[in-house]
């Protein structure tokens, strides 16, 4: 029996000069969580494009047949009327509004006069934050939620609107565990009310935790559906359909051979921006020669703050403690003075603090190095480009030339160029904040032999990730953060995810 | 002064505005692949001379007659000097709403002291130009050590200095300048050569700025080389060479066959040049760049971003003063309602000259060709005996059309991602 909710048939996609989309098929029966995996830049986004009318019909070739009807969408409110609703992995919200006036936006409840009736509309917000669990009053300015919290609202927004066909870009990316759980759990609670998932993920562990099917893509090309219903397959296997090899490990081998101590914080505090709390209270932390240090925890743990209020006093108000480097102790109270004593900070979100997405791979190569490039403020643009073609060749960043707009990269190119702009200016600790977020697994594994050549070349290096096996794959020894606290410190061949995950809960216990 | 211009300025021309990005590894050679990456350019290029060419077609060559082409000179170098400075505020992602009026009150200090206190030419200018960077020095001040949008300073600053312009004056014009202070507008370099119906000297330094830009254009090419970056082809480097040269020598010789090299122009050349070359080859202007392209970004890379907006003021301010200066004196005097509108003026030239609405992109060389535009457009319709208000509204189509190509420019590089 085909109860097949969508099929879309041999889509083709063209852009001046590349294919996107070549013959791609895909088929999502009713009611099930369908899964679509690739690695970045295979064209699963576009095929989302394709589906929820962003490409209006005739831009591509092939067939979209939805709930039997084949369709031709010129716009995002034509898909939206037959019940597709698309959530991005850049969440559309307005963060002034209210909850209730986000989820009815664009779809106001009209009464009498044409005058919006509030009680009944924060009624009804109420009632589809109830179904998505949300426990937030529907007059509460979406800006003042979590992202976890306001992807919840998205999907309120997507069910008032009848929706069939529920696309989730990305939905666990930016979120902590507790959150990425419950969202799963929401999944499959619209699944029994009948409503059917696409959702696109890197991660897999959730993928073959909550999807039926998984439809693999790989360079604008379906590669195989797989069920994932009989259990064989395994996350392995659907990394093997991505990359279309078999990886040995997710991590590269390394030898550790940790010598002096680079890095030093004692006492660090921070306090928040604008509330009255501590962020960072009372961190220390050191980190060595040709080692890896991971600190774990959850959102909110005070992890990225930690790092940027040493990197410069990039985050909060009255920052306390001391740094030492080699053992000296050194003042980082502007980025400048922190670069120069040799500390490099690659942020977590590449695209709004690491990259001039307007400029292109030279420009951004040399941004934080423009000292050694220039004589009395005269840049050496010949030399600039040298430096750039060097780390375009050494770090294998794919693009046709180091001129090329770093907008236009994958993910995985764009962390390379990242990563470029902070080797260049020769640094001895590198702090990475979440260095493979939104990269497919097959950058990953090149960042991590880049880490790998770091410590290897005699660097410090720590990593910031919400991933535990990341941690326990790459670093040498983990700290574990929780509200603002160190909770713990284990060598990695003492730790387990459990193990981490209890440390990075420890104080949230003590104070509930 | 010395502090803005660098050592090479004064004698080549910022060829790197025009060298092509390597568009890929392999041949960039072709003049196809030069116009293509470089659209956003060349196509101001393209309208410019589809511009020039439909004016003097209908003038019947008057556009670019002797006498007119100087009097394009004199006219509007002042909306050049400010658009220089306005690409530069447009780049960091800012504004400034008050040249105008920072123009009157330079202008008017100058009058007063030079007119009213019958002090030296020479003394007026200094003491315009230190006016012109307290004024910017007072708007850096609150844009980046306050933080107040830009938009709100200088718009507060367009009433403020145009009330202390009415204070200065008195509610009253000044004039005349002595004959020496009129000279920096009006003023030519001739003679110095001889003639024989034509300004020998003017010629002369045409053919130096020609062979200064083959020159420097060599030397980067070599350079180039020598770092084993592509090059555009011989060919096309000659053709590009011969086509400036002959352009430029043309301008000289109509020049030269009316009254001579204008002082001014020597100014707006040193100008353009030492700018060129400030926002492509410096620290400063790369981080001009990086604060507009992604303020965050940069902020967390080290630039110093208030110490960068701030100077971008003060250099704001500086050239609103020189800009003040060349127009007290081509006007010979000083009128409280002096420069109303410049600053408009100059933000389409910087428009117009391929900036973004968003920031982090223009060129200086650009805003120059958008002021120029503007500059034949205005001329080639005041002409033709075009109304007033006709010019306005044309004007106006003008700069919306070429922000609205920019945009629909960006929105096609969008979509091809």
């Amino acid at each position: 029996m085909d109860d097949n909710i969508l099929e879309m048939r041999s889509i083709t996609k063209t852009f001046p000069g590349v294919k996107a989309l070549e013959d791609v098929s895909l088929t999502v029966r009713r009611g099930e969580v369908h899964a679509i995996c690739g690695e970045n830049g295979a064209g699963k986004s576009t095929l989302m494009k394709v589906l929820s009318g962003v490409y209006p019909a005739g831009s591509y070739d092939g067939e979209i047949v939805f709930d039997g009807d084949v369709c031709r969408f010129s716009g995002i409110r034509d898909s939206e009327h037959v019940g597709i609703a698309i959530i991005h992995q850049e969440l559309a919200l307005v963060p002034y509004l209210s909850i209730a006036e986000n989820i009815f936006l664009g779809n106001e409840r009209r009464g009498r006069g044409g005058l919006i009736n509030w009680h009944k509309v924060n009624a009804e917000a109420s009632e589809l934050l109830e179904s998505v669990g949300l426990h937030e009053n529907a007059i509460t300015p979406v800006g003042q939620l979590g992202v976890g919290k306001q992807q919840l609202v998205e999907i309120a927004k997507a069910l008032s609107k009848d929706v069939k066909l529920l696309i989730l870009d990305e939905p666990t990316a930016a979120l902590n565990d507790t959150d990425s759980a419950h969202l799963l759990g929401l999944i499959r609670k619209l699944q029994e009310r009948g409503i059917t998932s696409i959702i696109i993920s890197h991660k897999l562990n959730e993928i073959t935790a909550i999807a039926d099917n998984v439809t693999i893509i790989r360079d604008g090309k379906t590669v195989e559906t797989l069920s994932l219903h009989a259990g064989e397959v395994t996350q392995d296997r659907i990394i093997r359909g991505m990359v279309g090899r078999d990886l040995e490990s997710y991590y590269p081998e390394r030898e550790s051979h940790p010598g002096e101590e680079v890095l030093r914080v004692e006492d660090w505090t921070v306090k928040h921006p604008t509330q009255d709390r501590l962020v960072v209270d009372h961190a220390d932390f050191s980190v060595r020669a040709g080692e890896v240090v991971g600190i774990a925890g959850l959102m909110g743990a005070g992890r990225t703050e930690l790092a940027m209020s040493i990197f410069g006093r990039s985050y909060g108000r009255l920052v306390s403690g001391k740094v030492f480097m080699h053992g000296k102790e050194v003042k980082t109270r502007s980025v400048t003075e922190a670069i120069d004593n040799g500390i490099a900070y690659a942020t977590e979100d590449r695209k709004k603090y690491g990259l001039n997405l307007i400029e292109d791979i030279r420009r951004n190569v040399s941004a934080a190095g423009l000292g050694k490039l220039s004589r009395r403020g005269w840049v050496n643009s010949n030399e600039e480009t040298k430096v750039a073609e060097a780390s375009r060749k050494s770090m294998n960043i794919k693009a046709p030339s180091v001129s090329s707009i770093v907008g236009k990269l994958s993910g995985g190119n764009q962390q390379k160029v990242v990563l470029s702009k902070w080797l260049y200016t020769d640094p001895d600790v590198l702090i990475l904040d979440e260095p493979t977020r939104g990269i497919d697994v097959g950058a990953k594994y090149e960042i991590y032999t880049i880490i790998n050549d770091l410590v290897a070349a005699g660097k410090a290096v720590v990593v910031i990730s919400s991933e535990l096996p990341e941690l326990l794959g790459t670093c040498d020894r983990v700290y574990t953060l929780s509200a603002g606290r160190i909770t713990g410190e284990v060598p990695v061949r003492e730790a387990t995810q459990e193990s981490l995950m209890a440390l990075m809960t420890k104080e949230r216990e003590l104070a509930a | 002064m010395t502090r803005t211009v660098p050592p090479e300025a004064g004698q080549t021309p910022p060829n790197a505005d025009f060298t092509p990005k390597p568009a890929g590894q392999s041949g960039s050679g072709s003049m196809r692949e030069f116009l293509r990456s470089n659209l956003r350019q060349s196509g101001i290029y393209v309208a410019f001379i589809a511009i020039v060419a439909l004016f003097t077609f209908l003038t019947d060559g008057t556009l670019l007659s002797a006498g007119n082409v100087t009097n394009l000179v004199l006219q509007y170098s002042y909306i050049l000097v400010l658009a220089i400075g306005m690409v530069i505020v447009i780049i960091a992602g800012h504004i400034d709403l008050s040249v105008g009026s920072v123009v009157a009150l330079t202008g008017a200090v100058s009058a007063v002291l030079v007119i009213d206190r019958g002090l030296p030419w020479w003394a007026g200018v200094l003491a315009a130009i230190a006016v012109g960077l307290l004024v910017g020095a007072w708007h850096g001040f609150w844009v980046a050590y306050v933080g107040i949008p830009a938009f709100i300073v200088t718009l507060a600053g367009m009433l403020l200095f145009r009330g202390l312009t009415l204070q200065v004056l008195d509610n009253v014009s000044l004039s005349p300048f002595p004959a020496e202070y009129r000279e920096v507008a009006s003023g030519f370099l001739n003679g110095l050569l001889g003639g024989y119906g034509y300004d020998a000297f003017t010629l002369l330094i045409g053919g130096v700025a020609v062979a200064g830009y083959a020159v420097s254009g060599w030397r980067s090419r070599a350079a180039r080389t020598r770092y084993g970056q592509p090059v555009e082809s011989l060919a096309l480097f000659i053709v590009k060479v011969v086509a400036v040269g002959a352009v430029v020598m043309a301008f000289a010789w109509q020049l030269a066959n009316a009254r001579g090299l204008p002082i001014v122009l020597i100014i707006l050349g040193v100008l353009a040049i030492a700018y060129g070359l400030i926002t492509k080859n410096t620290v400063f202007g790369r981080q001009v760049y990086a604060i507009g392209g992604n303020l965050s970004a940069a902020t967390l890379s080290g630039v110093k971003v208030k110490a960068v907006n701030f100077w971008i003021f003060v250099n704001m301010g500086f050239l609103s003063a020189v800009a003040g200066v060349i127009y007290s004196s081509r006007s010979n005097g000083a009128q409280p309602a002096a420069g109303e509108m410049f600053e408009l003026d100059a933000i389409a030239a910087a428009f117009i000259g391929g900036a973004a609405v968003t920031g982090g992109v223009g060129t200086v060389v650009g805003a120059m060709v958008g002021g120029l535009i503007m500059a034949v457009m205005s001329n080639g319709m005041s002409l033709l005996g075009v109304d007033q208000s006709i010019q306005s509204v044309v004007k106006g189509l003008v700069l919306l059309l070429a922000v609205a190509f920019d945009v629909y420019n960006k929105r096609r590089a969008g979509a091809s991602r």
